[in-house]
């Protein structure tokens, strides 16, 4: 038998947790393919992210540099619920969000070196990255900004009468600008098909939750817009498919947005210059040992016989190679001709 | 027989630009009592349907203007009561009106002078037709809604209300709730949630009740809108067209009253638009609604009620970043935008009465600029005045000159001038208002002193 029962840790519902960890549905069944798929696509932004932080560090990426690290069971186990044609947006620590749209890491890691390769030609930068085949809308770097683009691309998705939901990521930080609360309202109002996801890394930049949020229960937020929220454990990637099938179920079938916070932690610093002085610094280690999403998912896979040791390390060795490529073509890509300068400042009409 | 108590009722300012009105209906007759708070009267503007109530008891003696009276101007005594106390009116809020009014009245609240160039962009033989600035701007969102059913409209007010300024009249009940979409007061929200849409391939036009509210969503404009199309390297775009009045009304205090042109035409990745005549209205928002990139689109609330010739048919474009000569001349050159081509218009007229020949050319958009154009004049002219409605410092007149700097710096005889608003606020008082706007004896005498005349 390929498949397993996990249990769904979740909260439901705007108002009240509840500890209905017993609560069981069939999407919570994981088959060895799943399982494996989650497990290599958390590692390779895992190592990607490292690789990342070690090209900035001998100065080949400069500029802001946002790193994914521990928060990666979030986008994969959003990615795993959503179907094809559903839109993902986010704001500037967007190269987990890429990475599991499905953008190849050669053309993410040449943006971060600003080469021609890279997907915006090396003019966006790590916070600036779009994809339309992936139905990846970037990459914003204002905070909350993406909250109202995402919620515009589910308003075109009405307009349009077609099934897809629009992904409209966004931070604990960017959970207190008042754009997200003018797109919850016309989102409820008009019922538009978006899943807004918290990912609550417990940090705006240096600004812990308590210190910037009188509610610090970021599922409630929704609740005076009539939109329903839950809180889910978002170091499960198991945890985070299941809330997020739900979510995207209710956004499709047509009763309007659902909101989800993602309980997660970045391990680096905000961006790359950012020391984390302001949390204590065995914090990271505990979270890492404990709850490390990546690691959940091998101790649980191996517990429950979905994989071996051996399927892991040859996916290991999968990833290590992806990145190595994606490191070497980001560095051997040219920089972009002088005359990029002045290219797509208008689409020509 | 007139009472000695008697008091007339004038006809009401229903909005600071109205300067005349339609009685549409009586809904009292000579011989009622009415008392404080009674409706008495219906009036229509080109904005709105309006009730009229008397604050005072008495009974009504004479109805002075008949129901369907067109062209009442403010001020006007519309009837008499007989009462106790000074008599006079309040405006009730606008009652919904199921069906727009007939005929937009017109208002003469700018310069008009008659363009004496014929149009060299309409085709011989095209019938013109004479259609108000308002009109113009809703027949060209019409026909583009007809034309592609990816183009849409919202906006606070524009669909049950028919348009805060009623730009919008009518577009509901053709198009329907789902592309004529009214927003709540979200000005940053929804302008975002345009360029989403945009982002996704749908052709939306954002309205901003006036481009003063755009400020709270200048973020999407410039950093969401005019940037995605190169952040993306090429991938994505955003064809959105932001438009609304700009800059001053009538007395509307320093808040409504902002000339965001250099603010918008300092972006790259955005299109700047600012149209004086009808005929350009639409032409020009047709082309931007047709193009593929972000476009605002800055009208004038006091050029809405205007009517001008506008080339019959459903095809009439104006191309994006070409000027216009309004009007030929010799010895400066004046360049405009907006309402401001009005004055210019006016003020070539009078310099001509002291034998100054001006060429008026009118910018329509600001970004990208006209510089042949411009350029070309002032080789024949070898002066140059610039109006604009804003503030000078960093506007479009610094622009333009410094642009004649770069093309035309020999040819020269004269520095240029700029005019422009006072470097100030806009303020509430009439006197004070009227000091800081520009206006036609500012660019009068601005000419003469470059022509040293």
């Amino acid at each position: 038998m390929d498949k397993v029962l996990q249990e769904g840790s979740y909260v439901s519902m705007a108002g009240k947790k509840s500890n209905s960890t017993a609560s069981v549905s069939p999407s919570n069944l994981v088959s060895r393919d799943e399982a494996l798929a989650y497990y290599r696509d958390m590692l390779l932004i895992r190592r990607f992210e490292e690789r990342a932080g070690q090209l900035y560090g001998m100065g080949l990426i400069a500029g802001f540099c946002h790193l994914y690290i521990g928060q990666e069971a979030v986008v994969v186990g959003m990615q795993a619920a959503q179907k094809p044609g559903d839109q993902v947006i986010t704001g500037y620590r967007d190269h987990g969000h890429m990475l599991a749209c499905g953008m190849s890491a050669r053309e993410i890691m040449a943006e971060l070196t600003g080469r021609i390769g890279g997907s915006s030609r090396g003019k966006g930068g790590s916070m600036h990255m779009f994809s339309k085949e992936a139905n990846f809308y970037g990459g914003h770097g204002i905070v909350g900004a993406q909250v109202a683009l995402g919620t515009g691309l589910a308003l075109a998705n009405r307009y349009r009468g077609n099934d897809q939901v629009s992904v409209a990521y966004f931070g604990d930080g960017a959970a207190n600008q008042g754009q997200v609360y003018e797109s919850f309202n016309m989102a409820s109002l008009w019922k538009l098909p978006v899943v807004y996801v918290i990912e609550n890394n417990q940090y705006a930049m240096g600004t812990s939750v308590a210190r910037a949020s009188a509610e610090t229960e970021l599922f409630k937020r929704g609740i005076s817009f009539e939109i329903a929220g839950e809180e889910v454990d978002g170091m499960d990637v198991l945890a985070v498919r299941e809330a997020g099938a739900r979510a995207l179920e209710h956004a499709r079938s047509g009763k309007g947005p659902f909101l989800l916070e993602m309980k997660t932690y970045r391990y680096r610093g905000h961006s790359m210059s950012d020391p984390a002085k302001y949390r204590p610094k065995d914090e990271p280690k505990q979270v890492r040992d404990t709850r490390d999403p990546i690691e959940h998912m091998r101790q649980f896979g191996l517990a429950q016989g979905l994989f071996t040791e051996d399927d892991l390390k040859s996916i290991d060795r999968d990833v290590k190679e992806i990145v190595a490529d994606s490191a070497d073509f980001a560095q051997t890509s040219p920089e972009p001709d002088p005359s990029e300068l002045m290219r797509h400042i208008y689409v020509d009409a | 027989m007139e009472s000695a108590l008697s008091i007339e009722i004038l006809m009401p300012a229903l909005s600071p630009t109205m300067e005349e009105g339609t009685l549409a209906k009586w809904l009292v007759q000579v011989g009622d009592t009415v008392k404080a708070g009674d409706v008495i009267a219906e009036i229509e503007t080109d904005k709105a349907t309006m009730e009229v109530e008397t604050i005072d008891e008495g009974v009504i003696e004479a109805l002075l203007v008949a129901a369907g009276s067109q062209g009442v101007k403010v001020n006007t005594p519309i009837a008499r009561i007989s009462g106790e106390d000074a008599g006079s009116v309040q405006v009730a809020p606008p009652i919904a009106t199921p069906a727009p009014p007939p005929s937009a009245p017109r208002i003469a609240a700018a310069p008009v002078a008659a363009a004496p160039l014929a149009d060299p962009e309409v085709p011989a033989g095209t019938p013109m037709v004479k259609v108000t600035v308002r009109d113009a701007l809703r027949d060209a969102m019409a026909e583009e809604m007809r034309r592609d059913p990816d183009v849409f409209l919202m906006g606070e007010e524009v669909g049950q209300y028919q348009g805060a300024y009623k730009v919008s009249r009518g577009l509901l009940e053709e198009f329907g709730d789902r592309r004529v979409i009214d927003t709540p007061i979200t000005e940053h929200g929804f302008a975002g949630m345009g360029v989403g849409a945009a982002m996704a391939g749908l052709k939306p036009i954002v309205e901003f009740m006036t481009m003063n509210f755009a400020m709270q969503a200048i973020d999407h404009i410039i950093n969401s809108a005019a940037k995605v199309h190169y952040m993306s390297g090429g991938q994505i775009s955003a064809p959105i067209v932001f438009r609304g009045p700009n800059g001053a009304a009538s007395r509307v205090g320093a808040q409504h009253s902002h000339d965001y042109s250099s603010w918008y035409g300092n972006v790259p990745g955005l299109k700047v638009i600012a149209p004086w005549d009808a005929a350009d209205a639409k032409g020009l928002l047709k082309s931007a609604i047709r193009d593929p990139n972000p476009v605002v689109f800055l009208e004038h609330e006091l050029l809405y009620g205007i009517e001008f010739e506008v080339p019959e048919g459903d095809e009439w474009l104006v191309p994006i970043g070409k000027a216009k000569v309004r009007r030929e001349g010799t010895d400066l050159t004046i360049t405009a935008h907006s309402r401001m081509v009005g004055f210019a218009l006016q003020a070539a007229e009078e310099l001509a009465g002291l034998g100054i020949s001006a060429e008026v050319i009118d910018l329509r958009t600001l970004r990208p600029l006209d510089t042949q154009t411009i350029i070309a004049s002032v080789k024949k002219t070898n002066r140059l005045v610039t109006a604009e409605e804003g503030w000078g410092p960093m506007g479009v007149g610094a622009e333009v000159i410094a642009c004649v700097l770069d093309g035309a710096f020999d040819w020269l005889d004269a520095p240029p001038v700029r005019v422009h608003q006072k470097d100030a606020p806009l303020p509430y008082a009439a006197n004070l208002e009227k000091l800081s706007l520009p206006n036609a004896a500012d660019i009068v005498a601005a000419a003469r002193a470059v022509t040293n005349r």
